[in-house]
């Protein structure tokens, strides 16, 4: 985790603009990944909504800034709260369900909040919103470029969720998920609370995506219910995890950094269609080939290494 | 608010044609989810595969697009079996289907719409044929011959499916392996080769539910979104396995979602049948017909 801190830090120091969007970019997929793998690396429940709560987060910045602009830390911590409870609400109705139709019932929800946003002017419904931002910041004294406070907010939130996604691994809350998504009916059986928990899960991973959206429109300027909800973050925070590896805190934030890392070079250099492409194509290689993703393949090699001597 | 008759009238009959056509787009998500477990959210892409196919070979060769589709039936009908092989390599024989399975599906959706986007571009779509113009008039009911003959080549695909499942081997087989597959094994019928034609039937009817979507409407990659929704909320709400009960729900959505097009406005439309699963989730995920 310092090494991680010492990482950003000196990229935080480097001068070019673009790094700072494109850091943002792979900074909000790493929460974005992390929350995900929470439910579905974690317990076992595919979540197909992840741009629903993005959006939520966005979207509940954008509804505070209509009333009176409020400085972001505490937008994050209001879009984390919005989002908490939707996860909640969503847990509440669908976890009864099982794999295939839970995934299934977080799409439909994800487009159901993405009718009810569009047939709501107060936002801005389908004419979309905009946010006009202030070119600089000033923090005790120094004065920074917005883009760059952005940055920073943002890596704070990807450290949050990185402690708690490895918090929750290590405690009970993380092996009482793992036996969620082992087998569910036998963790019952031995007396594990699965639905409080689930909810637990769902909450917490609604939250963290929340954070990632909320300081969305002032990194874009101006939001769209279409790409705000669109299913390019739902693949995005299931490739990522599945890439990286669900079973561990690290697996998310390796593909997420290398995934987003790829699109960001690819929407550069060929176009920004093809990004898409490459998320879709390496979703369903690692699939096939390696379901536990780069760290279960990692993993594999150290065990049979160990094994080998 | 003034509900006027004939508008209550136009608004049903448009559903009940649009349910036809919904169905058409179900009928293989009936088969490959409901009777065979595969959750396949990458469908609508396949059946956009097929309304661009009927696109390029009604522009070149001006050839009737259900002609295109029902030439083009072999075609898709070997996709599918590829698919299904790849699937059960990589999946159910490792039983682990749930997470990677859906995971698989989701990736194919995606490259599937970003190569089309990327050989066809983003423009919309549409074909030329005679009947896409007029349309019946009874009385004060119209009747759009442009979702007239897509109805009817639905309800003619339904009947031909139903038909196929109940009254030969290998459709009774498929209905079979559903239930019991190792009674099926019994049976002298190897499950993995019957569900392999199942698929395989499966994305079949895409072809002709893509030729069918491009007479509907215009047509580009990311109009297959929609329909995942659509496809798996009536799946669900004419339960699994039923052929019929899919036939039903699809018209109960058609006309559920042209009474909240016509009187509410059509941003409406997409929670009304993605709200309806939710709703049949919750309440009843045994479906209307379900087993």
């Amino acid at each position: 985790m310092l090494v991680g801190l010492v990482v950003y830090v000196s990229g935080h120091l480097l001068g070019i603009g673009y790094l700072f969007f494109a850091g943002y970019t792979i900074l909000q997929f790493i929460v974005l990944a992390s929350a995900w793998n929470i439910l579905g690396g974690y317990c076992g429940y595919v979540n197909f909504g992840s741009a629903a709560f993005f959006a939520l987060g966005a979207y509940s910045t954008v509804f505070f800034y209509k009333f009176n602009p409020l400085p972001i830390p505490i937008l994050i911590i209001l879009g984390a709260v919005v989002s908490g409870i939707v996860g909640f609400g969503m847990g509440y109705l669908t976890l009864r369900l099982r794999g295939a139709f839970f995934a299934i019932a977080t799409l439909a929800m994800a487009v159901v909040l993405q009718t009810l946003v569009v047939n709501w002017s107060y936002v801005g419904g389908s004419r979309g919103a905009y946010i006009v931002r202030a070119d600089t910041v000033d923090i005790g004294g120094y004065t920074i470029e917005y883009i760059e406070y952005l940055f920073l907010l943002m890596m704070a939130v990807a450290i949050l969720s990185i402690v708690i996604s490895r918090t929750i691994a290590r405690t009970q809350l993380g092996f009482g998920f793992a036996t969620i998504r082992d087998d569910e009916l036998a963790a019952e059986a031995s007396g594990v609370p699965t639905l409080r928990l689930k909810l637990i899960a769902t909450t917490i991973s609604g939250a963290l995506m929340g954070m990632a959206g909320a300081p969305f429109p002032y990194y874009i300027g101006y939001l769209q219910p279409a790409s705000a909800f669109g299913l390019e973050y739902g693949v995005n925070s299931i490739a990522m995890p599945i890439i990286g590896g669900t079973t561990s805190w690290v697996g998310p934030v390796i593909g997420a950094i290398l995934l987003g890392s790829l699109q960001q070079i690819a929407t550069v250099t060929i176009s920004s269609a093809v990004n898409l492409l490459i998320v879709g194509l390496l979703l369903v290689a690692f699939v096939v080939i390696a379901p536990n993703g780069l760290v279960g393949l990692i993993q594999d090699r150290l065990r049979a290494r160990r094994d080998g001597k | 608010m003034d509900i006027s008759f004939d508008l209550l009238m136009n608004a049903i009959v448009a559903g009940l044609l649009l349910g036809g056509f919904y169905a058409a787009v179900t009928a293989g998500v009936s088969i490959s989810f409901g009777m065979l477990d595969i959750v396949n959210i990458a469908h609508p892409a396949f059946i956009i595969l097929g309304s661009y196919i009927a696109y390029i070979i009604n522009i070149e060769l001006g050839i009737d697009p259900i002609v295109v589709s029902i030439v083009m039936l072999p075609a898709f009908y070997v996709l599918g079996t590829f698919i299904y092989q790849v699937y059960y390599l990589s999946f159910e024989k490792r039983g682990q289907e749930s997470l990677r399975g859906l995971a698989f599906f989701f990736g194919l959706l995606f490259v599937t719409e970003v190569l089309l986007i990327l050989v066809f571009g983003v423009d919309y779509r549409y074909v030329e044929a005679s009947y896409i113009g007029p349309s019946l008039h009874l009385g004060n009911v119209d009747f759009p011959l442009r979702m007239l003959v897509p109805c009817i080549t639905a309800l003619v695909l339904f009947g031909l499916l139903h038909l196929f499942v109940t009254r030969t081997f290998t459709g009774r087989a498929i209905m079979a392996v559903s239930q019991d597959q190792l009674a099926l094994q019994l049976m002298a019928a190897d499950p993995i080769r019957i569900k392999r034609i199942a698929f395989g039937i499966s994305i079949a009817t895409a072809s002709i539910a893509g030729a069918l979507l491009i007479i509907i409407q215009p047509v580009e990659p990311s109009v297959g979104r929609e329909y995942i929704g659509r496809v798996f909320a009536i799946c669900v709400l004419g339960g699994l396995g039923s052929l019929p009960g899919t036939l039903v729900a699809a018209m109960l959505l058609g006309i559920m979602e042209s009474i909240t097009s016509t009187f509410y406005g059509p941003s409406w439309a997409p929670a009304v049948s993605f709200g309806f699963l939710l709703l049949t989730l919750a309440f009843r995920p045994a479906g209307l017909f379900g087993r």
